[in-house]
């Protein structure tokens, strides 16, 4: 579905990615693990087009996109929920869902999606009419993957969803993932918290440095005693 | 400046009342400070969408409201010749002033702004400090240097009779204009898809982007907005004062950038309340001080909100990003 083939990519002059090559095939969540800094939300910046590869390309259903501006990525269906969420304050939590169905024109859809969402975290149904701002950290979560699959997307990119939630809270964006995910969106998830990742992914790769270092099922890397040792603390 | 742009009270209306200041007067200044104001407002509009979006303050907007005015002239004047109904000129006048100048705005951004996107801060303002000459000499050239006379197109109104010392035909219409095209500013960014796209986009461009919402075109957009206001308040101002010069952009320019700061620059009823609040100081000023004081006035308010609440009235102090 989604192949990326050798990419550089760089900041002014500081290279952030080296020859990053990876691949999500349908139907899968595939992981991306690695420490502070390693290149991986750059990884995602890339695939939807707000950096640029230097070198390299990537590919969707074997056509190239890494020319595309992002919104043509984002009409063929790949929608990504940053790092930090990036909820618009400001506005409600129904106009932040509304924003996520921008490039949709169908009504119907739209509104099945709307409770859909709605379905999943029902906690927003009942904040429907606050400000984004308003709303604590593990609802603006939950507000950020709702506007996203709000895109109707074929590959949902999640950049560090556990960042700072409450552990019950992980868990349950967690299980929204996989449920997600069973209900035909594929997934690429990008994390530090490398054990709950790699327990819901099937593949996992490993990066350093701006580079991937190791590929592999995810229950091999679970039971791999480098990752255990340098991302697992154990 | 050869002459003042606003005149807040009708000619030969001053001296009759400033020897009382009874409640009238009162009544009168406040009314045309309410008229100015609404202009002043008009023009803010458009300052705080544009630095709302790419925090770009487009001094060159001063200049589209002139076009605006330039553009009804012209139009009315053909229109004239050809022997149409005062009112209808006047519709049809500021639509193609509207028209026209939103053109120039949407063109402004493409050729001065958008290159130097990315650029230092700095870049863009002299660009748009540049342009705002360009314009002015343009016009200066094209048309004249002299004040040229703006026909009178507004039909009398009789209900206006009872209250004629406070508000005349064109008073009234520039209230009933800049209030009408508020409510339809707050309507299309409340409630239509672009409207919603635009706060996104002013809110955090990169998630934006991340939706699907091309930036550009918002950014287009935005100017396009801002320019009908702006242009909308000059054929309201040049209906008003009866004439129309190459200079008026400049002093009306910087006096709704006041109001825009005043009110806390990037909210949009921020901009309509620094207008109004402007506009009635300032004709306060003239009526119970002295004319001289006016612009005076304005910047020294501009200071002093710069001083001790550069957020404005209305503004919401920046949060430090941790």
């Amino acid at each position: 579905m989604l192949e990326v083939k050798g990419i550089d990519t760089f900041y002014g002059n500081i290279q952030a990615l080296r020859d990053v090559s990876l691949r999500v095939d349908d139907g899968e969540i595939v992981t991306l693990i690695g420490a502070n800094g390693a290149g991986k939300s750059t990884t995602l910046m890339t695939i939807c087009g707000i950096n640029r590869p230097r070198k390299g390309e990537i590919l969707w259903n074997g056509e190239p996109i890494h020319n595309l501006p992002p919104n043509e990525i984002v009409k063929l269906g790949i929608s990504q929920v940053p790092e930090g969420r990036l909820i618009f304050p400001d506005l409600s939590v129904r106009e932040n869902l509304d924003l996520g169905a921008f490039l949709r024109k169908d009504k119907q859809g739209i509104r099945s999606d709307m409770d859909y969402v709605f379905d999943l975290f029902p906690i927003l149904a009942q904040r429907r009419k606050q400000a984004g701002g308003t709303l604590s950290g593990g609802e603006q979560q939950m507000l950020a993957i709702s506007r996203a699959l709000m895109g109707r997307p074929k590959l949902l990119l999640l950049d560090e969803p556990s960042l700072g939630l409450a552990p019950i809270i992980i868990q349950q964006i967690f299980k929204i993932i996989q449920k997600v995910n069973a209900d035909g969106t594929t997934v690429f998830l990008v994390e530090q918290n490398a054990n709950q990742a790699l327990r819901i992914a099937h593949r996992g790769y490993v990066m350093e440095n701006g580079r991937i270092v190791m590929s592999d099922a995810a229950s091999k890397l679970l039971e791999s005693s480098d990752i255990r040792a340098a991302y697992l603390g154990m | 400046m050869a002459s003042a742009p606003f005149c807040p009270l009708r000619p030969g209306r001053t001296a009759a009342h400033k020897n009382g200041m009874d409640v009238q007067y009162f009544i009168e200044l406040f009314f045309s400070g309410l008229t100015r104001g609404s202009i002043y407002a008009l023009i803010a509009l458009g300052y705080t969408l544009v630095y709302g979006i790419i925090e770009l303050i487009n001094f060159a907007h001063g200049e589209i409201y002139m076009l605006g005015a330039f553009t009804a002239l012209l139009v009315a004047g053909v229109l004239g010749i050809m022997g149409f109904p005062a009112g209808g000129i006047l519709v049809v006048a500021a639509l193609a002033a509207i028209i026209w100048s939103a053109a120039y705005g949407f063109t402004l951004e493409k050729v001065a702004y958008k290159p130097l996107r990315g650029a230092p801060r700095l870049s863009p303002l002299i660009s748009a400090i540049g342009m705002s000459i360009f314009l002015q000499n343009y016009v200066l050239l094209a048309q004249t240097s002299e004040y040229l006379p703006f026909p009178r197109l507004l039909p009398d109104m009789e209900f206006l009779d009872y209250i004629d010392n406070i508000m005349g035909p064109s008073d009234f219409l520039i209230l009933v204009c800049s209030m009408l095209a508020m409510v339809a500013l707050t309507l299309f960014i409340r409630y239509t898809k672009m409207g919603k796209a635009m706060r996104a986009t002013a809110q955090n461009r990169k998630m934006a982007l991340l939706l699907g919402i091309n930036a550009d075109r918002i950014i287009s957009l935005t100017f396009i907005v801002g320019s009908a206001l702006a242009a909308l308040g000059g054929v309201l101002i040049a209906s008003h004062m009866g004439q129309v010069n190459f200079s008026i952009g400049f002093l009306a320019g910087l006096k709704a950038f006041t109001a825009a700061v005043l009110g806390g620059i990037g909210s949009i009823p921020g901009a309509v309340v620094g207008g109004l609040v402007l506009g009635i100081a300032e004709s306060f000023t003239t009526g119970y001080i002295s004319g001289n004081y006016e612009d005076a006035l304005a910047f020294a308010l501009l200071i002093f909100i710069l001083i001790f609440r550069p957020d404005g009235i209305l503004g919401k102090a920046k949060v430090q990003k941790v």
